[in-house]
């Protein structure tokens, strides 16, 4: 499923969608920077509640597919605007971190 | 060693938000020279570990990126406090952050362990009051 396409199912809202052709290949749950950085794979979807600027180099770095904030997390002022021109997805689920993950597992 | 190519950056301490530019540049620098993806991966997070490092606890500082036939090395300087026991400072969980740094995700003391999980070799020389250089090697070579 492309990032795209998750966001097309209505599942989750895109406050960024530079990138929607990428491809979900995963999921990685986290919100230990250093830790998602290490652990997350290239392609996942990152299931986090942290929303701060941070989450723009990590997702970058580690090379996730999109941010999923979780809980109706918002992000941080201007996050937004920094992961669109860093051609980082960023996307808005209301759902719980655990369930975000469980709708995505049930459609990958 | 004539063909090494050499990437240097400034750290700039005062801004925690736009810490990581030189960890994304450096990303995409060894990205154009067609380093395999998986390198590149372990280069950026070792170099965003220390970076980070560099401005919570230093005020900034400098890396310099070198890019040999045989490997990447990265060295980092700051004139921050310095380190005063080492062994400590690369345990897991050892941290010194403050709570402002952890409730953004970071300061889990995770920081220096992962530089030396990501790299083949990494040495620190620190002396308190003075600053910290670190150099960390990822070889090319299979």
């Amino acid at each position: 499923m492309t990032v795209r396409e998750l966001v097309d199912s209505g599942a989750v809202k895109a406050a960024a969608l530079p990138d929607g052709d990428r491809e979900i290949e995963g999921v990685y749950i986290g919100d230990l920077l250093s830790w998602v950085m290490g652990r997350a794979g290239s392609g996942d979807a990152w299931i986090t509640i942290m929303s701060n600027v941070n989450i723009a180099a990590v997702a970058t770095l580690a090379d996730t597919a999109c941010i999923i904030l979780a809980e109706g997390v918002q992000p941080d002022d201007g996050v937004t605007e920094i992961a669109r021109e860093k051609n980082i997805n960023l996307l808005l689920s209301d759902r719980s971190a655990y369930d975000t993950a469980v709708w995505l597992h049930e459609r990958l | 060693m004539s063909d090494v190519l050499t990437f240097r950056f400034d750290v700039d301490g005062e801004n925690f938000t736009s810490a990581g530019q030189a960890s994304v540049q450096i990303k995409k620098n060894l990205r154009q020279l067609g380093l395999p993806p998986e390198i590149i991966r372990r280069v950026s997070i070792a170099m965003y570990e220390g970076e980070i490092n560099m401005v919570i606890h230093a005020g900034g500082g400098n890396a310099e990126v070198r890019v040999a036939e045989d490997f990447i090395e990265i060295e980092l300087v700051d004139h921050g406090p310095g380190i005063a026991d080492i062994e400590q400072a690369m345990q897991a969980g050892f941290s010194t952050a403050p709570d402002n740094i952890r409730s953004l995700g970071f300061g889990a003391g995770m920081g220096l362990p992962n530089m030396k999980r990501y790299t083949d070799s990494m040495d620190i020389q620190s002396k308190v009051g003075d600053g910290t250089r670190i150099v960390m090697r990822v070889d090319l070579t299979a």
